[in-house]
C-alpha cells in the first residue's frame, strides 16, 4: 500500500540543478510517505493554527500550573469592614414582673394589674380572687391576694447584675427597687447589707454587684456581655442624642427602630472573608471566582482536567473500538455479525442521557470526586467506542482483499499479527484523524458534563465547572471574568483539535495533490 | 420492444422485491437491537439506588400515624415493579410499553404519555425550524466552498464551518443570553412566554412565543450547521473530481450548467440520505439547549425527570430516543439505496 514516491522538486530548484541530466537520480528528491503528509500537512495554513491552538492550550495548562504561585483550591481572603449589630437598647417604660418562688402571675392578672394601675384602683378581681395592690415607691407595686400572700412585684427599674450575666434572686430585687423608689443609700438582702447610690448602682463591701436602670440593653449575639460602663455610656449617648461615638477604640452607629422602640447599635468589624469575585488586578490577573479561588490559576488546572480527561478517553474508545473492530473485520462470519450488532446496540444507546442519569446518582451517593474522575472516563470511553470499531472494521474489509494481505497468508504470519503488525497500521491514518476529531468533542462532553455538575466536581477545576458559575444570574452579567476566559480557552482547545484533525484528514489523502 | 419492455417492468418489479425483503430485514434487525437497548437500559436503570423511591417512601412515613418506613418501601416497590429481579421486571415493562401502557410519571405526577405529548410539539418545531436555517445556510455554503476549493471563500467556510462544531453548546447559548438577552434586552433569558402572555391576543401569543424562540433556535442552527456544511462541501468535492464533471467541462460547457446541473444533482445523492436520517431526530429535542433556556420541551422535561431519578419517563424517553435513532440510519440507508440507482443491494 505505502510506497516511496518519486517526487519532482518545483520549478525554482529544477533551474539550479541544472549541471544534471534530465534522467539523472540527483534531480529527483525522494520524499517517505510520512515526509509528505508532513509537507502536506504543514502547507494547510489552517492546521498551522490549530497546532499552534493546542500546543499554547497545552503549555497554558501544563506549564501554567507549574508557574503561577498558587495552588489549585487556594483561597484568597480579604479584610472587609462589616457592620454588625451588636446590642439593642430599648428605654424600658412596661411595666415588668418578679414573682417570688412558688407563686404565679400569669399574663391576664398581669393585664388586669395594669388597667387597676392606669386607673388608680387598688384592688382588682380576677377568676373570684382579689388582689390588692400597694405603690412601694414610682412606678414599682407589690401585689397580694387577699390574705397577704405577696404573689408580685411590678416595677419599671430594672435591676442587672453587675456583670451582665447573673440574675438576682426575688429578695435582693425587690428590696434594692424599694429602696432605690424610695431614695435610701443602703439595704438589706438575704442577710446581706447592700449600699446603693443615688445612679443605682449596687455594691457589696465596696464590689459592684447589680446596678439598676430603666435602659434595657440586650446583646443580639450569645457571647457578647454588656459592661456596666458601656451601659452607662451608651445611655448618656443616646440620651445626649449622639448616633455614632467610639467606646475603647470600636466604632459604634446607633439607629433608632421606630415601630420597636429600640436603638440598634451596630459595631464596626473587621472580618476576614473569602475575597469572591474580585476584579481583575495585579493579584489575580483574571480577578477570583464563587470561592475566593484564582480564576486563572483555575484556569490552568481546569485545563490540564480537560486535557487529561480528553486524552483517557479517546485512548480507551480507540482501543476498544480497534480490537472489535480489527477481530470483526479481519474474521467476518459470525464474529463480524455479532460484533457488529453490538457496535449498532452501542450506536442506539443515547449516551448522554445514560452519562446524566449516572452523574446524578453519583451526585446522590456523594461519590468522591476523585473517584468520580475515573467513573467519569471510563463511562464515557465504554459508551463511545462503537464509531471507532465500524471505522476500523470497514477500511479492514477493504484491505484484506488486498494483495499484500494474501502474501502475509502466503507467508505464514500469525493472525494476530498479520491484524496488528500489517492491517491496523493502514488505519492508523483514519484513526489518527479520528481520534483527532473525537478529543474535540470528547472535551465538549465533558465541559457540558461539568457545566450541568455532573462530571468533574469541586475542588477539581475543568473548564466546565468554571463557567457553571454562570449559573448565578448575577455573575452572568457582572463578572464576565469568571466564565468566558474558560469558554474561550475551551473553544481554543476544541477548535485546536478540530483544525488539526481537518488538516490531518487532507493531508493523508494520497488523492490530495497539493 | 414489447420484450425490452416486459424486461424493464420485471427489473424493476425485482428491484421493487428485493427492496422490500431489504427494508424488511433492516426492520427486523432494528428491532432486536431495540429490545437489546431497551434491555441494557432498564437493567442500568434498575441497578442504580433508587433514590426517587426512597425519598417517598421516607417522606410518607414521617407522616403522623403512619407505616413504618421499611413497609412504605416494600409497597411502593411493588406498585412500581421495583420488586421483581430484573428479567422479569423488563418482561413486564415490555408488556406494557406494547399495550400503550408508559406508567405515570413520578417527577410530573401524570400520565407519561400525557407529560409526552404536551412538550413534543415544542421540540418538533424548534427542531424544524432550526433544521431549515441549516439547510438553507450549509447546503449552499458547502457548494460555495467546493467549487472554490483553496480559495480564500473557502479558506473562510471551512474556518466557520469548524468553528461551530467546536462552540459548546451551553458556552454559546449563555453568551447569547448575555448579550441578546441582558445586555441589549431584546430577548428573555429564559421561558417560552413572557409575563404578559396571559394577556395578549392570539396573534400576540404566538409573536410571543416566536420571540421566545429566537435564541434557542439560533443556538441549534449554529452549533449544527457546521457538520452539514462540511459534509455537503467533502460530497460536492468527490463529485466535482470524478470523471464525468472532467467529460462535461471538456464537452464546453459552462461552469454554472457542470456545477449547478451535473455535479450538484449527484451531491444531492448523500445529502439526501443524511438529511432523510435527521428527520427523526427533529423529534427528540435537544437537551442542552431546551434546559439552558426553559424551554418546555421533550429535552427539558427529560433532564428533569433523569435528575429527578424518575424512571418511567428517563424509560420512555431513552426508549423513544433509541427507537429515532434506529428509524434515522433506516431511513438514510433505505433512501440511499432508493436514490442512488447503482447501489446494489446485497
Amino acid at each position: 500500500m505505502k510506497r516511496d514516491v518519486k517526487k519532482p522538486e518545483n520549478e525554482s530548484e529544477r533551474t539550479n540543478d541544472t549541471q544534471y541530466s534530465l534522467n539523472d537520480d540527483r534531480r529527483v528528491k525522494v520524499l517517505s510517505p510520512g515526509a509528505l503528509v508532513v509537507k502536506r500537512f504543514f502547507r494547510n495554513r489552517l492546521a498551522i493554527v490549530g497546532l499552534i491552538m493546542i500546543l499554547s492550550m497545552a503549555v497554558f495548562s501544563f506549564l501554567g500550573g507549574l508557574i503561577i504561585p498558587y495552588g489549585e483550591s487556594e483561597q484568597f481572603y480579604i479584610d472587609t469592614n462589616m457592620r454588625k449589630e451588636y446590642v439593642g437598647v430599648t428605654h424600658n417604660d412596661t411595666f415588668r414582673y418578679i414573682v417570688p418562688e412558688g407563686e404565679s402571675f400569669s399574663s391576664i392578672l398581669q393585664s388586669r394589674f395594669t388597667l387597676a394601675q392606669i386607673n388608680g384602683n387598688d384592688t382588682f378581681e380576677y377568676d373570684k380572687a382579689e388582689y390588692t395592690l400597694t405603690e412601694d415607691g414610682k412606678d414599682l407595686y407589690s401585689i397580694r391576694t387577699a390574705d397577704g400572700t405577696l404573689v408580685a412585684v411590678a416595677f419599671k427599674d430594672i435591676v442587672n447584675a453587675a456583670d451582665g450575666v447573673e440574675d438576682g434572686t426575688f429578695t435582693f430585687k425587690y428590696e434594692a427597687l424599694k429602696a432605690y423608689a424610695a431614695g435610701k443609700d443602703s439595704f438589706d438582702a438575704e442577710g446581706k447589707s447592700y449600699a446603693l447610690d443615688a445612679d443605682g448602682n449596687i455594691t457589696l463591701d465596696g464590689k459592684d454587684t447589680a446596678y439598676i436602670s430603666r435602659f434595657v440593653v440586650q446583646p443580639k449575639e450569645n457571647g457578647i456581655t454588656v459592661t456596666k460602663d458601656f451601659r452607662e455610656f451608651l445611655a448618656e449617648k443616646l440620651d445626649a442624642g449622639e448616633t455614632e461615638f467610639t467606646y475603647e477604640g470600636t466604632d459604634y452607629q446607633a439607629q433608632y427602630d421606630p415601630s420597636q422602640l429600640v436603638w440598634s447599635v451596630l459595631q464596626n468589624t473587621s472580618t476576614h472573608v473569602y475575597d469572591k469575585y474580585s476584579s481583575p488586578s495585579l493579584k489575580h490577573p483574571l480577578g477570583t471566582d464563587s470561592n475566593g479561588m484564582d480564576v486563572l490559576t483555575r484556569l490552568m488546572y481546569g485545563g490540564r482536567v480537560s486535557l487529561v480527561i480528553g486524552f483517557i478517553v479517546v485512548f480507551l474508545e480507540t482501543f476498544i473500538g480497534v480490537i472489535l473492530g480489527g477481530i470483526s473485520g479481519y474474521f467476518g462470519g459470525w464474529v463480524d455479525n455479532l460484533i457488529m450488532r453490538l457496535v449498532d446496540v452501542f450506536y442506539c444507546i443515547p449516551s448522554l442521557p445514560i452519562i446524566i442519569i449516572l452523574g446524578s446518582v453519583m451526585d446522590k451517593q456523594m461519590v468522591d470526586p476523585q473517584i468520580r474522575m475515573l467513573y467519569l472516563m471510563l463511562i464515557l470511553g465504554f459508551l463511545g467506542w462503537a464509531g471507532t470499531a465500524r471505522l476500523v472494521r470497514g477500511q479492514i474489509l477493504s484491505l484484506r482483499e488486498q494483495e499484500f494481505m494474501t502474501a502475509t497468508e502466503a507467508c505464514g504470519i500469525s493472525v494476530s499479527r498479520r491484524i496488528f503488525r500489517h492491517l491496523i497500521p493502514n488505519v492508523v491514518p483514519q484513526l489518527i484523524v479520528t481520534c483527532t476529531m473525537g478529543l474535540g468533542s470528547t472535551i465538549i462532553t465533558e465541559a457540558t458534563l461539568s457545566f450541568l455538575g455532573l462530571g468533574v466536581k469541586f475542588p477539581f477545576a475543568s473548564w466546565g465547572n468554571i463557567i457553571s458559575d454562570v449559573n448565578n444570574s448575577f455573575v452572568m452579567t457582572n463578572y464576565w471574568f469568571v466564565w468566558i476566559p474558560a469558554g474561550i480557552c475551551l473553544m481554543i482547545a476544541v477548535l485546536g483539535f478540530n483544525f488539526v484533525g481537518d488538516g490531518l484528514r487532507d493531508a493523508f489523502d494520497p488523492k490530495m495533490k497539493r | 420492444m414489447r420484450g425490452k419492455n416486459h424486461a424493464a417492468s420485471y427489473a424493476a418489479k425485482t428491484g421493487v422485491n428485493i427492496l422490500r425483503k431489504y427494508i424488511i430485514k433492516r426492520l427486523l434487525i432494528s428491532v432486536l437491537i431495540l429490545f437489546c437497548v431497551t434491555f441494557i437500559i432498564y437493567a442500568l436503570i434498575r441497578c442504580l439506588p433508587g433514590s426517587y423511591v426512597e425519598n417517598m417512601a421516607q417522606r410518607l412515613s414521617t407522616a403522623p400515624g403512619s407505616k413504618p418506613y421499611e413497609e412504605w418501601l416494600a409497597q411502593l416497590n411493588a406498585s412500581y415493579g421495583l420488586d421483581k429481579p430484573i428479567i422479569a421486571g423488563y418482561g413486564s415493562w415490555l408488556l406494557d410499553f406494547f399495550r400503550g401502557n408508559f406508567g405515570d410519571s413520578w417527577r410530573f405526577t401524570v400520565p407519561v404519555i400525557e407529560e409526552f405529548k404536551s412538550v413534543i410539539g415544542i421540540s418538533f418545531i424548534m427542531g424544524v425550524i432550526s433544521f431549515v436555517i441549516e439547510l438553507a445556510i450549509a447546503v449552499p455554503l458547502g457548494i460555495v466552498a467546493a467549487t472554490k476549493q483553496y480559495s480564500k471563500t473557502d479558506y473562510v467556510i471551512s474556518a466557520a464551518a469548524l468553528t461551530g462544531i467546536s462552540l459548546p453548546t451551553f458556552f454559546f447559548a449563555t453568551l447569547l443570553q448575555l448579550v441578546f438577552a441582558v445586555k441589549l434586552g431584546w430577548f428573555d433569558t429564559h421561558g417560552l412566554v413572557g409575563r404578559d402572555y396571559a394577556q395578549l391576543s392570539a396573534a400576540g401569543q404566538v409573536l410571543d412565543k416566536a420571540r421566545h424562540l429566537v435564541l434557542p433556535v439560533l443556538t441549534l442552527a449554529i452549533v449544527s450547521i457546521g457538520s452539514l456544511m462540511r459534509y455537503t462541501r467533502t460530497n460536492m468535492l468527490e463529485v466535482l473530481n470524478s470523471d464525468y464533471i472532467r467529460t462535461a467541462r471538456a464537452k464546453g460547457l459552462n461552469e454554472k450548467k457542470v456545477i449547478y446541473h451535473h455535479a450538484f444533482r449527484n451531491t444531492l445523492i448523500p445529502l439526501v440520505t443524511i438529511i432523510g436520517g435527521s428527520l427523526p431526530g427533529l423529534f427528540s429535542g435537544a437537551l442542552i439547549t431546551e434546559t439552558l433556556f426553559s424551554i418546555p420541551g421533550i429535552g427539558f422535561a427529560s433532564y428533569q425527570a433523569m435528575v429527578a431519578g424518575d424512571i418511567p419517563f428517563t424509560m420512555f424517553y431513552l426508549t423513544f430516543i433509541a427507537i429515532l435513532t434506529l428509524l434515522g440510519n433506516l431511513i438514510s440507508d433505505v433512501l440511499y439505496a432508493v436514490v442512488d440507482p447503482r447501489v446494489r443491494i446485497a
